[in-house]
């Protein structure tokens, strides 16, 4: 397919828009003097034909999970199921105004407040705030929470430890807040090396973030020990829950030893990513960690919900008002559907998903943690014929039709391509997905030319990055 | 109900191709103790009962003819944003990490940013933040960043939420927040230029503030700037962009705000659209994503994220911030909002002006006190005796007037903010006015 890319200001011409603004029939009672207003207004001129073929043009120029198999590592691009979006196109609940919420909707306080107790119900954890607008956002508000936490039983700790497989976002959530970043290396099993994490501990270590299961797709075997040692010097147990969708419903998050963590409703609870958001990444704490959660809290009474802000110990405010109602009315929609039986299944059958690839794969590429994994797993370029890269791997997979997994992430493994097939593909587009792999690896041998000019087929050829970055163009100039 | 595509059978001929005999076998790794565990949740139920389980829970929300704006408001989308978003193409995409095949949403939120730079008078704009108040924090973070001064002054007249998101970020980054009064309704500028010294990173005013003032921002960035401070303008209610003069215009270094008046609805308060814009010489500094202009290899036009070395995934601790997934979807909307509506958001915000001085007209005739006589946008204040009473007894009329200032400003008791948009006609101020001569 070969397309000319352009950008909406390429169709302005003087005299197209024909939007018809309704006419209020009166002059202003106290108009606004001149020189506050503006003296131009430039943005385009184009009519109501032009924006509807010009955004499909470039939705069709887009790759997204409706198009096919979307396997990116830890970012869980499960199906999304329509009536999320149906529920969320509910006039009844787009039209409502946030500052009247106790007042009229006592109907949108309830979905968030029995959403928060379902993620109780699910990860074992005493509370949830729903404020954190993505899974970072959830992150730095629960490393405030930490930071909170200290400050008030008069502890100064200023560091926490976070395993070199982290997601990005952890450091700089931590240091957002003031703490210092200690890594711990993982062992050659994939684990957290215990003995580096006993040699790391003392009256400085505030936390540990883990992602659980770890980035590697693995479920780390001494979670107890961690969870153990981190408390007898006093230290939280941060689970960061992007992973959670390996484990739903197998086991709560609280049962083994975390203090608090996110969720991210856009990955486990099936809520569509947006191509960048929004997504919602509530926060859930134990008991101890209540009093600091942001607020308004949503609380219950006599069949009334209400907001309280008489929190004396909380971080304060998180978000200009509750977070991302309509990504929570999807998520409550689908756990509403899916229930605990449901759930489980969930994670069951994404780590089979995941544990079905992996075996498929092995004979053809390097996995470097030979173990059985859970929703994802990690294998890489080592040994491609020819110097093929994980980048050439990657592109040519958007030519069989596949998103590519994520690449170069984590860190600790050279060249990682991290993949995640989710619950919702079936055993057929699995065994595609596998061809395809094992295709590019023969042309690794056979026609080597094709993977470094890949893609071939997609809406353009390879992009530039490095002439985007040494000459930023970042809006449009005629 | 359940969107698992595998049967039974698949599953097990899955397991036999891993060497196990059924998928627990794949969950060794989890303490059994711990393994399994009942959870307690709602019987599932198919699609229908959901989404009529649903309906009836939005229907106890209640519908009525809302006056109320302070932070989010009631705008008119157009048909075709919904049409246009609901794409799956789009909805349905993650971050363009694979810009080959996201050339839709690289595009769209390079216009987005496009149009922020325009409506706001700045050079860069970025892909989105999470909202006006987390913009306005993160703006904070970047002004400190970049002044590497210790201090900020916010305007009393900035939104009281956003002030609390402020309180919140510069309490976990040790950061000294310093409030600045208000005199007649906008920043008591006196005041600023008295508290303002060499160690302030920035001065931080809304416009239109949160009693809809339209401050003097040209007298807040000289004043800023004299101290050597940044000069930072936040907003509230977006559509001001298409009247007011811009910002940028007006000197402000960095323009942050709430984009949900373009193309996305009040939604009980989200998702909502964090815009966050700055001069061209913080370019390095902002924080999130953003899209840059290139080239394919056979030369052609493409977009791709760009400058990518600020951000938490290359750079971690040393990121700009730790911003990942922003608010995609509400920038697209807003892209598809401003290409529709273009040049006509003057008049669209014309609109939203004189139907506000309507209503003020009308209110100021039947007695009521106009608490600031300043020049106003769509939003001001008005002091009615026993306005709690009153607003309640209208809500049981079908309206829901403004929204207590007491509750944030305890010297404005009997104070109401009252917002007015395209979306009230001049009937239901009418209306209005005859319920408030019988109550």
């Amino acid at each position: 397919m070969v397309s000319t890319m352009q950008t909406i200001f390429s169709l302005h011409k003087k005299g197209k828009n024909k939007y018809t603004v309704p006419q209020f029939g009166e002059k202003s009672f106290d108009p606004i003097p001149e020189h506050l207003c503006r003296s131009k207004l430039d943005l385009v001129d184009v009519s109501e034909v032009d924006v509807v073929r010009h955004y499909r043009k470039l939705s069709s120029l887009n790759f997204g999970v409706d198009n096919g198999m979307y396997p990116l590592g830890s970012c869980t691009m499960k199906y999304n199921p329509k009536i999320n979006d149906a529920v969320a196109s509910l006039v009844q609940f787009t039209g409502q105004h946030p500052a009247t919420i106790e007042e009229l909707s006592q109907g949108a306080l309830q979905i968030m407040y029995e959403l928060s107790q379902m993620l109780c119900a699910i990860t074992g954890m005493k509370r949830f705030t729903l404020m954190p607008a993505a899974g970072a956002h959830g992150e730095l508000t629960g490393v405030m929470i930490i930071k909170k936490y200290f400050e008030i039983k008069g502890e100064r700790r200023n560091v926490i430890l976070i395993p070199d497989s982290a997601h990005g976002t952890n450091p700089a959530s931590v240091a957002m807040c003031g703490f210092t970043v200690k890594e711990i290396p993982s062992n050659s099993d994939g684990d957290v090396d215990i003995d580096a994490l006993r040699a790391a501990m003392d009256e400085n270590v505030a936390a540990m973030m883990l992602t659980c299961p770890n980035t590697l797709g693995l479920f780390d075997r001494n979670i107890i020990t961690i969870a153990e040692i981190l408390h007898t010097h006093g230290a939280l147990f941060y689970c960061d829950g992007a992973n959670l969708n390996a484990i739903v419903g197998k086991v709560r998050p609280a049962d083994l030893g975390f203090d608090i963590m996110h969720v991210n409703l856009h990955k486990t609870f099936s809520t569509p990513h947006g191509g960048g958001g929004p997504g919602s990444g509530p926060i859930g704490v134990v008991e101890t960690l209540s009093p600091f959660m942001p607020v308004p809290v949503i609380e219950k009474k006599d069949a009334q919900y209400y907001l309280e802000y008489n929190r004396p110990q909380s971080i304060g405010r998180v978000h200009s008002f509750y977070g991302n109602f309509l990504i929570m009315l999807r998520a409550y929609t689908y756990i509403r559907m899916l229930g605990a039986s449901g759930l489980k299944q969930v994670a069951e059958h994404a780590v089979v998903n995941a544990n079905y690839l992996r075996v498929k794969l092995q004979t053809h590429f390097n996995l470097p943690y030979k173990r059985i994994c859970m929703h994802e797993f990690v294998i890489n370029d080592e040994g491609m014929p020819g110097g093929i890269t994980t980048n050439e791997i990657a592109k040519r997979l958007l030519d069989y039709g596949f998103h590519a997994p994520t690449v170069y992430f984590p860190l600790i493994v050279h060249g990682a391509i991290m993949v995640e097939p989710t619950e919702t593909e079936h055993k057929e587009t699995l065994d595609a997905f596998v061809d395809a792999m094992v295709a590019i690896k023969n042309e690794a041998h056979t026609n080597p030319e094709v993977l470094k000019a890949a893609p071939l087929t997609t809406p353009v050829r390879k992009v530039d990055a490095v002439l985007a970055a040494r000459k930023p163009v970042l809006q449009w100039e005629e | 109900m359940s969107f698992l595509p595998n049967s039974d059978d698949d599953i097990r001929l899955m397991c036999k191709e891993i060497g196990v005999d059924s998928p627990e076998d794949l969950f060794v790794d989890i303490p059994s103790r711990v393994k399994n565990p009942g959870i307690e949740l709602p019987s599932p139920l198919s699609e229908q009962e959901a989404f009529h389980s649903i309906v009836r829970i939005g229907n106890t929300n209640r519908r009525v003819c809302s006056l109320v704006g302070g932070g989010v408001y009631n705008h008119y989308v157009p048909a075709v944003v919904d049409h246009l978003s609901s794409r799956s193409e789009f909805y349905t995409a993650y971050t363009p990490y694979q810009p080959e095949v996201s050339q839709g949403t690289l595009a769209a939120i390079f216009e987005f940013q496009t149009y922020m730079c325009r409506l706001t008078g700045m050079d860069v704009a970025n892909a989105s933040m999470y909202d006006g108040a987390t913009a306005l924090a993160e703006s904070m973070l970047m002004a400190v960043r970049t002044t590497k001064k210790n201090t900020v002054l916010c305007s009393a007249a900035v939104h009281p939420h956003y002030r609390q998101v402020l309180a919140t970020y510069a309490w976990a980054s040790d950061i000294v927040l310093q409030i600045v009064p208000y005199k007649n309704g906008s920043t008591n500028y006196d005041e600023l230029s008295h508290i303002l010294h060499n160690d302030v990173a920035c001065v931080i005013v809304q416009s239109p503030n949160f009693f809809g003032v339209i401050e003097d921002i040209a007298k807040a960035a000289q004043i800023a700037h004299e101290h050597k401070a940044l000069c930072i303008v936040t907003f509230t209610e977006a559509m001001s962009l298409g009247l007011l003069e811009s910002p940028g215009q007006l000197g402000a270094d960095i323009v942050c705000g709430e984009g949900q008046s373009l193309g996305n609805y009040p939604a009980c308060g989200g998702p909502l659209l964090g815009i966050l814009a700055c001069r061209k010489e913080f370019m390095r500094t902002i924080p999130g994503r953003l899209i840059g202009k290139t080239v394919d290899q056979e030369g052609r036009e493409a977009y791709v994220m760009t400058l990518q070395t600020r951000e938490q995934h290359i750079r971690r601790e040393r990121a700009t911030s730790n911003i990942c997934t922003n608010e995609g979807l509400c920038a697209l909307r807003a892209s598809m909002y401003l290409s529709l509506v273009g040049n006509k958001l003057l008049e669209l915000a014309t609109v939203n002006h004189t139907a506000a001085s309507y209503c003020l007209e009308k209110l100021v005739a039947l007695g009521y006190e106009r608490v600031f006589d300043a020049p106003f946008f769509n939003e001001f204040v008005i002091k009615i005796n026993n306005a709690k009473d009153v607003r309640n007894k209208l809500m049981d009329n079908g309206y829901a007037l403004g929204i207590p200032l007491d509750t944030y400003y305890p010297e404005m008791s009997d104070c109401l903010l009252i917002a007015v948009t395209e979306c009230t006609a001049k009937d239901d101020i009418d209306t209005l006015v005859t319920l408030l001569q019988t109550i």
